[in-house]
């Protein structure tokens, strides 16, 4: 009994401490985390749970992200069934009720943006589809800025504290980003109608921003292994529809791409998909300069 | 709506000025968001006319705003996902004559039948009940058509201090693997040292409560009391307590490709013979698991558990019993493993031969939902006698399925 007292003592103890630190945030991905960075500034502590290198549909609920999870007073997601295969056990595990879906401290970023690529039929016959459209949205730059705005007023509402803080630098922030923005889509010009192959449909978003087609993909069904057969059949469609080039993200293996190129006489772009992905890309800023940059140079 | 904005963007100051170009530029954009949505629509309708089979009309652009959800009474219905599978076995030894020397468990034990079966068929249903609570159902269907509830459970969702709690039936947390459905095993039969401890796995009806310190490292305890109606407990017609059983477990990460979990557990049950003497039964179990993904990505990886039982099982001598096992993916869609079964009965019912059993298998995996699975086992639970086991499976998971465990 004294140990139990003990214990709920020093849990206690640490509770209090954590209400007067900075806010504790879990992002699921690197570009959520460098977002939560930027508008939090000082008053935050962020954790990213995944690295640029890692195939964000396929974590696992590992103790360590429990443990994050634990801890955290906000949980900031992509949503959109993204995370469906981890992030739902982390949070059930973690018995911390104020980072459960629903409540403020839950914060999905697909929330904030128009999604695309909403299937018309669901059927797992279809392969790994996601009910609610594409998740990966952070490939159109203005998907950020959208988000980034839904994340200052969420900051303020967790951290009312700080309210004036978050909502400063998400509007500093946002008047940046819409300056990039413009510089990046007048960047982007030459790549207005391109055609590309992508390995994963995980560029939906950046093709529909910048004007790109996309002609096929690598996986036969989304979330399923290319094979033989299928790369043959992409070959064939190049024949008919030539693309400029093969696109894959960093966490991706290079394999079904380099076949492709090899025997298409395509050029091949690994695009760093996020924060991280590629040496360039630091930061949200660099990793759109970075991005468009290696499209650029495989038109040429 | 330009003819609006301009006049009165003479007069503004700077400031007020790029507020507007903002609102512009963010009007401009979602009107791009809207019509590129549109064209996507179109395309889709043309495709649609295309095609001798018309489907039923496109569903409402993804710009436009999300309709208000359905009233209807199905929009609370719970997850739903079933989980198939089916075996065909090549035993050498008749599984009628089954028994591990040295250990005398009841429950889901032994091989399976010889030829072709149905495994069971499992049905989850879970939901939030309201704000605090969950509840999850799962039931067996068994090939002999008869129905088990496996779990039922509620949980306590909104319990401060890092509390979770758990109250009905369910699996009991000791040990690694006692958690994990069979559908999620790595191996088709459980592990030699379960099957002779705990009758397959341990299940309880009973309240668990477990506790998630408030660090930054993973350390979990855990501490739960049931009936003990299962072995090596047995049904007792006692009030109070018929089993309990602490456990700790605790895990992280090395670097960015390795993580790890470990634990200890203790499980103590009251069993009651024919002539109502009663015995007590005290099991420990030392457990760990370590994976390496070399890219991070999970396409490739390593996982390698064991886990290490003692125990006096109804005041018996003290027994052990061990298991090691190793699954390697080397491509995303395929794995192998081998796993080494040993236990140690310690002279009990005369038995001095340590019944060992090793297997291999080979799975393949066409998409998250399906895997198909090779296994070749060979045990020798007495002196000589020997057998070949090879087993066919497959493990279907249909609807709502949930994330598996670490």
């Amino acid at each position: 009994m004294k140990i139990f007292s003990r214990v709920l003592l020093v849990a206690g103890a640490m509770f209090a401490l954590s209400a007067h630190a900075a806010i504790s945030i879990f992002a699921t991905v690197p570009e959520w985390g460098a977002l939560a960075e930027e508008i939090g500034g000082d008053k935050v502590k962020v954790y990213v749970a995944t690295t640029a290198m890692q195939d964000p549909h396929r974590v696992e609920a590992r103790p360590s992200l429990i443990a994050k999870a634990r801890g955290a007073d906000l949980i900031v997601a992509t949503g959109a069934e993204l995370e469906i295969g981890w992030l739902p056990l982390v949070v059930q595990q973690a018995a911390n009720p104020k980072v459960r879906p629903g409540t403020p401290g839950y914060f999905e970023a697909a929330a904030a943006v128009p999604l695309l690529g909403k299937p018309t039929r669901l059927d797992r016959a279809d392969g790994d589809i996601h009910p609610q459209g594409d998740p990966h949205i952070q490939a159109d730059a203005r998907n950020i800025g959208r988000v980034a705005a839904a994340l200052g007023t969420r900051l303020a509402q967790v951290d009312p504290a700080n309210a004036a803080y978050y909502q400063a630098r998400a509007t500093a922030f946002g008047a940046r980003w819409s300056e990039a923005v413009a510089r990046w889509e007048k960047a982007a010009a030459p790549l207005r109608g391109v055609a590309i192959v992508v390995q994963h449909k995980a560029f939906t978003y950046l093709t529909a921003w910048l004007g790109m087609t996309e002609v096929a993909a690598l996986e036969p069904k989304p979330g399923m292994e290319p094979t033989t057969a299928h790369l043959s059949e992409v070959l064939a469609t190049l024949q008919r529809t030539p693309a400029k080039m093969v696109v894959r993200a960093a966490y991706q293996g290079d394999r079904p791409s380099q076949w492709l190129a090899q025997r298409a006489k395509i050029a091949t772009v690994v695009l760093p998909f996020t924060v991280g992905g590629t040496e360039g890309a630091r930061d949200l800023f660099t990793l759109f300069d970075d991005t468009i940059q290696r499209l650029l140079k495989a038109t040429q | 709506m330009a003819l609006f904005a301009v006049p009165s963007a003479f007069a503004a100051p700077d400031a007020e000025l790029a507020d507007i170009r903002g609102e512009i530029r963010a009007l401009k954009e979602a009107y791009e968001a809207r019509i590129q949505a549109l064209e996507r629509r179109l395309k889709q309708a043309e495709a649609a006319v295309a095609t001798p089979v018309a489907p039923a009309p496109a569903p409402v652009a993804a710009a436009m705003p999300s309709p208000a959800p359905s009233s209807s009474k199905s929009a609370f219905n719970p997850a739903i996902s079933a989980i198939l599978s089916g075996t065909y076995a090549h035993l050498s030894r008749s599984p009628s004559g089954y028994a591990i020397p040295g250990f005398s468990p009841e429950g889901e034990i032994g091989p399976g039948r010889r030829g072709f079966s149905l495994g069971e068929s499992e049905l989850v249903l879970s939901a939030n009940v309201d704000p605090s609570f969950s509840g999850t159902l799962i039931l067996a269907v068994t090939p002999e058509d008869s129905i088990a509830v496996e779990e039922a459970y509620g949980q306590w969702l909104t319990a401060p201090f890092g509390l979770s709690a758990k109250f009905g039936r369910f699996l009991s947390g000791v040990g690694y693997l006692n958690e994990q459905h069979p559908h999620a095993w790595d191996f088709v039969d459980a592990p030699l040292a379960y099957q002779a401890f705990l009758g397959g796995r341990h299940s309880n009806d009973g309240v668990q409560v477990k506790w998630l310190a408030p660090i930054d490292h993973y350390v979990e305890l855990g501490v739960q009391a049931g009936n003990g109606d299962a072995y090596p407990g047995s049904e007792r017609d006692r009030n109070g307590v018929g089993s309990s059983a602490f456990y700790a477990h605790t895990g992280g990460d090395i670097g960015a490709t390795q993580s790890w979990r470990a634990g200890v557990s203790y499980l103590r049950t009251r069993s009651e013979d024919e002539l109502g003497a009663s015995a007590a039964s005290r099991l420990g179990i030392a457990d760990f698991v370590w994976k390496y993904a070399p890219h991070g990505t999970g396409r490739q990886n390593l996982k390698v558990q064991g886990e290490y039982f003692s125990g006096r099982i109804r005041e018996a001598t003290r027994q052990s019993g061990w298991y090691l096992q190793g699954v390697y993916q080397f491509m995303p869609e395929w794995r192998v493993g081998a796993r080494y079964d040993r236990l140690d009965p310690r002279g009990v019912d005369d038995v001095t031969y340590a019944p060992r059993k090793a297997s291999v298998m080979l799975d393949y995996n066409p998409s998250e939902f399906t895997r198909i699975r090779l296994q070749f086992a060979r045990s020798e639970l007495a002196s000589g006698v020997s057998d070949n086991q090879f087993f066919v499976q497959y493990i279907l998971s249909l609807g709502a399925h949930g994330a598996h465990r670490y």
